[in-house]
């Protein structure tokens, strides 16, 4: 993690404030142009103003329309359960890994190698890779046959297409692991003291040093990127396109069907529910705001 | 006691061994498969062995030349705009601290934490009205909503870890600023830099939604392409699309390994891959 050893140096002079200025307003102009303004814009479609086909008044009738959808709300729920349980499930087992892997052992560079190797891979590639893996014809079906546990792909039980979300859960569980573990595994690395050690020489429980000297100390980052899991399995598209059940689908396979649609007065209702997934994310950002500049700065 | 301790570190090497087999599990069948020739259920190994599909991967007609060439055109351009646009905010965050840092930082992670989807569909409307819809220029631009903030940060990170100190030397040696910087100041922060530019590359790489949305299905790039042959179940040609799919990653890998171990912002945007 980078310490800021050098920065900060606090612009003081007219000429430095002007170059600060001019060295952040192509950025800040791009983010706020693309960004921020296909936000806006977003916002304003789903409130019905802009409209392309001329069908919508402006109002809430969008949101009125998506709440009020049963389907929306299956959706929501769907989406909910798969971020939440791949979030928890993947800082569960990240940090039981990194526990595992801060001690010396053989298999520790190997599986440190494959962690890296892991996040080098496209979501989609994993999705597919589970889809031949789980599905009814795919290969633990085919073992479970060779095995005699079943005798028709059918009755081998349902894990991608299904109505937990098994599949993707499973997908995101495999991509996210290693991406928590190798944060994790960084902010475990001692400085100076170990401090660790000294509590155990106090005479601490092993128990007693996780919970007050090294759970202290990898809090910020296991947050970070716990916020960054459920924000980006909350908002993704095509892991639960690929590995999802069609009825519900996830918010983000909903809006874009309801956008992409043909009817065009699907669109405003899109746009709302963009708006609604982004104010949920947002929601987080403003929970998380220091822990998340902290754990990523630093 | 020896022998409980014994027993305790052969059940942490099961567990690690446990992990790396899942960790490699879910990339064996689309290797299997891409040399697989009628694999059908129940046969745990392929009956026939064919480079069938990576023949078809290889040949114009399929697609996949020009989406890997399309890919490597939209991820190149993206990641040169965003070294050049990230790169000189990421010099004043890293230098400088200044009134209203902390909202300048919070706006350029933004993008980062809200999913694009939403900035995507309101882009699209004045996309159309500009005719970069369906075009290339358009996907580029919309893949910097993911990829400058990640710039940003890696060049502030490295930045802030660089010794000013250096160049002010060769400044009063009588360097020009020009000359201090090309001299003392880029080969300290190349490193870092690239590295932070070749993970900006894989986040384009990687992209769906996006090239999905603004390009309208007709800029088909790897993953789209890749997409639809898993979607339509011809999993021997899926296989070989994702081998070359995965190959830059692994490349930049090599390249970045040290880059890697989590000391870097870099590391962390691959949740978003």
């Amino acid at each position: 993690m980078h310490r800021a050893i050098f920065s900060d140096k606090v612009a003081t002079r007219m000429s430095d404030r002007l170059k600060i200025a001019m060295l952040l307003a192509p950025a800040l102009a791009m983010i706020g142009l693309l960004f921020f303004g296909g936000l806006a814009i977003g916002i304003l479609r789903s409130l019905g103003y802009l409209s392309v086909s001329g069908v919508s008044e402006p109002g809430f009738g969008a949101y009125r329309a998506v709440l009020s959808d049963p389907r929306f709300f299956r959706s929501f729920l769907l989406t909910l359960h798969i971020a939440l349980t791949s979030t928890v499930l993947s800082a569960g087992i990240a940090l039981c890994a990194a526990l595992l892997l801060r001690q010396t052992f053989a298999g520790r560079r190997l599986i440190g190698f494959l962690f890296q190797l892991n996040l080098t891979i496209p979501h989609l590639v994993g999705a597919i890779g589970i889809l031949y893996l789980f599905s009814q014809s795919g290969s633990f079906a085919r073992l479970a046959f060779q095995a005699n546990l079943i005798a028709r792909p059918g009755e081998f039980p349902a894990l991608v297409y299904d109505p937990w979300a098994i599949g993707i859960i499973l997908q995101y569980v495999w991509k996210e692991v290693p991406f928590i573990g190798v944060v994790l595994l960084a902010s475990m690395q001692t400085p100076e003291t170990d401090h660790e050690a000294v509590a155990r020489t106090l005479g601490a429980t092993r128990w007693q040093t996780f919970r007050h000297v090294l759970l202290p100390q990898i809090r910020p980052g296991l947050l970070a990127a716990s916020v960054i899991v459920f924000a980006f399995t909350f908002g993704a598209y095509e892991i639960p396109a690929l590995l999802g059940p069609s009825h519900p689908p996830t918010l983000p396979v909903l809006a874009y069907r309801s956008y992409a649609g043909v009817d065009l007065a699907g669109r405003p209702q899109a746009m709302a529910m963009g708006v609604i997934i982004a104010l949920l994310s947002c929601a987080l950002i403003a929970l998380f705001r220091n822990v998340l500049l902290r754990g990523i700065r630093r | 006691m020896t022998r409980a301790r014994f027993a305790t570190g052969s059940f942490r090497t099961v567990l690690a061994a446990l992990l790396a087999l899942w960790l490699v599990l879910p990339l064996v069948p689309l290797a299997v498969w891409s040399f697989a020739r009628g694999w059908r259920f129940p046969d745990l190994l392929p009956p026939d062995w064919s480079l069938q599909a990576w023949q078809y991967a290889l040949d114009p007609v399929s697609g996949v030349f020009p989406a890997l060439g399309l890919s490597v055109t939209i991820a190149l351009c993206a990641t040169a705009l965003a070294v050049a646009i990230g790169f000189p905010a990421g010099w004043a965050l890293g230098r400088y601290g200044f009134p209203g840092k902390g909202i300048v930082e919070l706006a350029i992670l933004a993008p980062v934490i809200v999913p694009g989807l939403t900035a995507a569909m309101g882009i699209h409307s004045v996309f159309i009205g500009l005719g970069l819809t369906n075009s290339i220029a358009g996907v580029v631009l919309v893949h910097l909503i993911p990829t400058l903030p990640y710039m940003i940060l890696i060049s502030s990170g490295v930045i802030a870890n660089h010794d000013p100190a250096v160049a002010e030397q060769a400044r009063s040696l009588g360097a020009s600023p020009l000359r201090a910087f090309r001299y003392a100041t880029l080969p300290a922060v190349f490193p870092g830099i690239l590295a932070g530019a070749l993970f900006v590359f894989l986040v384009s790489w990687s992209q769906y939604l996006l090239t999905l949305l603004i390009g309208g299905g007709r800029v088909a790039t790897l993953p789209l392409v890749l997409f639809s042959f898993a979607a339509s179940g011809r999993n021997d040609i899926a296989g070989a699309i994702a081998m070359i799919y995965i190959l830059p990653g692994i490349m930049i890998l090599v390249i970045t390994s040290r880059l890697l171990s989590g000391k870097s912002a870099a590391a962390r945007g691959f949740a978003q891959l």
